[in-house]
């Protein structure tokens, strides 16, 4: 029985770890926010790509460090427990990972290296409207090889360079890979409740769209890459949550009510012995589903769905609690509990709703049962 | 990061395997602690020494205390393969091995040693363990049973509860108080007593599930010598602590099936029809909470593998393992409470020829309060994982510098 990370890739996350608390600390988050800009610290990432982070699971052919999905979990959590305000997520689990999976070996090459570098921005356009993305929800259309259609939100849609869009071509979804840069692309800044992560509404009028996989295969492909990124993301939330318990605690031993910690009460401690359950059960769960991803696992689908079900619970439950554990300090602007509560909500809707992801959880189990 | 055994796990596990295979009994039904059913408890006896004298019976003891010289790994994989086979007889021997014997080992003189843990390891004899009392439950060091010391004897009175197997062992643990001036904790020792002795009287306890599982256990004038002392006069806390200690680090098997029940939850709701004639399994509300329960499950199977993983690394596993039973029972409470309500009207039904699932969920709901409150109630659990995981203050105490007689008593 071996299933933990080796201790090579638990240095590899002490690194990242000294890495973020260097060039991210809590202060630079806020700061970016206040800025108002595009919820992207561009010093910061070109400081990520340099350390190769981007192309830690893209294979050498493809400029990447060539190290493995497990490398890539090491990394995320660490970027959660910073609330790294980056596009990573957007370019590496989502972009990348759809063109990885589908993408055809001339796609492969001429988007991988760019990521990897950092010359090029990826993301992933799917939602329309309110509510979850499915084939009957999309209305963005391909016709003749030229996109047209609304995207919204797009996660770090004001910063990518190229965006995977979810649309449909002869009224089947598909995946397209699209240049931002093309002509008949608007881009619509939005406000997010996250401010710390930027987002946009694309408009798309007649922009050149090349197919990423089969046709009519898009919602197949969507939900694929969609397991992919869930358990990345679940990584980031498992690395959130532990931070939420961490700040938790640390507030609670040193902030003194009626002449003790307040730390020393069973409604704050039992408030933080929850907190630690549901961070390691969620931490067993993305584990599973960071095993299910590197070894390519008939079992992902099922690993992913619960990684995420948990990770999700885990990440929303702390950072709230730290709210309510520092009281009155807790939803101050300058103290940090925050930048993880908004996060949170962030992380837990980038990939689809926890209701959504529960539904697939149990649809997929029947599958199996069945099978 | 994989599932796989190592090499040496693996030969280990076929050999386990292969031994298993000839001897385990087929027709096993299960003997659990409490149980009155004399051919199970024959075959749980008879199935102990046998494990013993292969080496099977105790895997990380020494040899030369009847164990298998081996590893915890190996336990653990033992363990696994004897559930794989669903052999599950180890129940009336979990407390005497688990935590009375280790106790006696640490503490006893070499004859005394000599003469109990061999038959324990055989299945020949079984321990319970009497430490809890009417007044002292989650606050062990409570109690108020007195021994007074009369020659070369000391005179035991007072009651204990909880005593799971009082009514089938042959011997016992016991914590009692021998000096009630002193404060609480200081005033304890810790005995092993025959539980034939002229005096003792067992009283199963009435659960409100209708099982008697556990039970009250009375001394009147009960006679002990000095000699069946455990420990030092009035260090009977710290000997405790050991027995406990024990209890604590068993590690599960990690095993289990994947989902653990709530995968058969899922496939026997689709077979009952709702209101409107579709399969129960469609309601929404019961998929997003069988979604919530498969990853607790989960959660849990997987924080197991983790522990085992540092096992079998030649680690000491972290303390996630803390979460278990604290995330176990409440999940079971709440899965029995839905799968009731599930059934509308019908679900007020206990009758096993009429209830859907023979009754299995109402007796779920009837036997779950017990789950969140025996070997560490759930508000327990909470301040052990705040204290000892994340190092949050212990409790305010006013009972440290206050003689024990002094103590206000309450109900």
């Amino acid at each position: 029985m071996n299933f933990d990370f080796s201790d090579e890739q638990k240095a590899l996350k002490d690194e990242a770890r000294k890495f973020l608390a260097a060039k991210c600390p809590p202060d630079r988050v806020r700061k970016l926010m206040e800025e108002g800009s595009s919820g992207h610290d561009a010093d910061l990432w070109a400081a990520i790509i340099e350390q190769g982070w981007t192309g830690a699971a893209v294979p050498e052919e493809h400029g990447g460090l060539g190290l493995g999905y497990l490398e890539l979990c090491c990394i995320a959590e660490e970027l959660g427990r910073a609330v790294a305000p980056t596009p990573f997520a957007s370019s590496v689990y989502f972009f990348a990972e759809s063109v990885l999976l589908a993408g055809s070996d001339a796609q492969k090459a001429a988007y991988l290296p760019k990521i990897v570098s950092g010359e090029a921005i990826g993301t992933m356009a799917s939602s329309e409207k309110v509510g979850p993305v499915t084939a009957e929800s999309i209305e963005a259309e391909v016709s003749g090889g030229k996109l047209s259609g609304v995207k919204v939100p797009v996660m770090d849609g004001m910063v990518a360079t190229h965006a995977v869009v979810l649309a449909k071509e002869g009224g089947k979804p598909g995946l397209f890979i699209v240049d931002l840069s093309a002509d008949g692309v608007s881009r619509e800044q939005l406000r997010m409740m996250d401010a710390s992560r930027g987002a946009a509404k694309l408009t798309f009028s007649n922009v050149p769209a090349e197919r990423l996989g089969e046709a009519g295969e898009g919602i197949t492909l969507f939900d694929a890459v969609n397991d992919r990124a869930a358990v990345l993301l679940a990584f980031e939330q498992v690395g959130g949550a532990d931070m939420c318990l961490e700040m938790g605690r640390e507030y609670a031993l040193n902030r003194f009510a009626f002449g003790r910690p307040i730390g020393g009460y069973q409604a704050i401690k039992h408030k933080l012995a929850d907190m630690y359950c549901k961070n390691t059960l969620a931490r067993g769960n993305a584990y599973y589903g960071a095993w299910a991803l590197n070894t390519n696992a008939s079992e992902l689908p099922i690993a992913a769905a619960g990684a995420r079900v948990s990770a999700s619970d885990a990440y929303w439950n702390a950072a709230k609690e730290n709210v309510q554990v520092h009281g009155g300090m807790g939803f101050t602007w300058e103290v940090d509990c925050h930048l993880h509560y908004r996060r949170s909500q962030q992380v837990g809707l980038v990939a689809g709703s926890a209701r959504v992801w529960k539904e697939k959880l149990v649809s997929r189990i029947e599958r199996r049962n069945a099978a | 990061m994989d599932f796989n055994d190592s090499p040496e796990e693996a030969a280990y596990r076929a050999q386990v395997r292969a031994w298993l295979e000839e001897n385990a009994p087929r027709d096993a039904k299960g003997a659990s602690l409490g149980d009155e059913d004399e051919s199970q408890m024959g075959a749980a006896k008879a199935w102990q020494a046998k494990k013993a004298a292969a080496g099977y019976a105790q895997i990380r003891w020494p040899k030369e205390w009847g164990g298998g010289g081996g590893t915890t790994m190996q336990s653990v994989i033992f363990s696994q393969e004897e559930a794989r086979m669903g052999v599950q007889l180890g129940g009336p021997f979990a407390i005497g091995l688990g935590m009375c014997i280790p106790t006696v080992m640490a503490t006893a003189d070499d004859e005394t040693k000599k003469r109990f843990v061999g038959p324990a390891v055989r299945g020949e004899e079984i321990w319970c363990q009497l430490f809890s009392e009417p007044a002292g439950g989650s606050d062990v060091a409570a109690i108020r049973t007195r021994a007074v010391k009369d020659g070369d004897d000391w005179v035991i009175n007072g009651q204990k509860i909880w005593t799971s197997g009082a009514h089938y062992a042959q011997y016992g643990i016991v914590l009692v108080r021998t000096d009630p001036d002193a404060v609480k904790h200081k005033g304890l020792t810790m005995f092993w007593i025959d539980m034939k002795s002229p005096g003792i009287e067992c009283k199963t306890i009435h659960q409100m599930s209708g099982a008697r599982g556990f039970n009250e256990v009375f001394f009147t004038d009960v006679r002990i010598k000095d000699s069946q002392r455990l420990g030092a006069l009035h260090d009977g806390w710290n000997v405790s602590i050991i027995t406990l200690m024990n209890e604590r680090a068993s590690v599960s098997g990690g095993g289990g099936a994947v989902g653990g029940g709530v995968n058969n939850i899922l496939k026997a709701a689709q077979k009952v029809a709702g209101a409107d004639g579709t399969p129960l399994a469609q309601d929404a509300a019961l998929r997003e909470k069988m979604a919530d329960w498969y990853v607790m499950s989960e959660g849990l199977r997987f924080t197991g593998m983790r522990s085992l993983s540092a096992l079998s690394q030649g680690k000491t596993p972290g303390p996630e393992q803390s979460i278990s039973k604290l995330v176990y029972a409440s999940m079971a409470q709440d899965i029995a409470a839905t799968a009731v309500d599930l059934q509308d009207q019908f679900g007020m039904i206990r009758d096993e020829n009429v209830s859907a699932f023979h009754g299995a969920f109402q007796e779920a709901v009837l036997g779950s309060p017990g789950s969140r409150i025996a070997g560490g109630t759930d508000e327990i659990l909470r301040n052990i994982i705040a204290e000892r995981v994340l190092g949050l203050p212990g409790e305010i105490r006013v009972d440290k510098n206050v003689p024990f007689k002094d103590l206000p008593t309450g109900r």
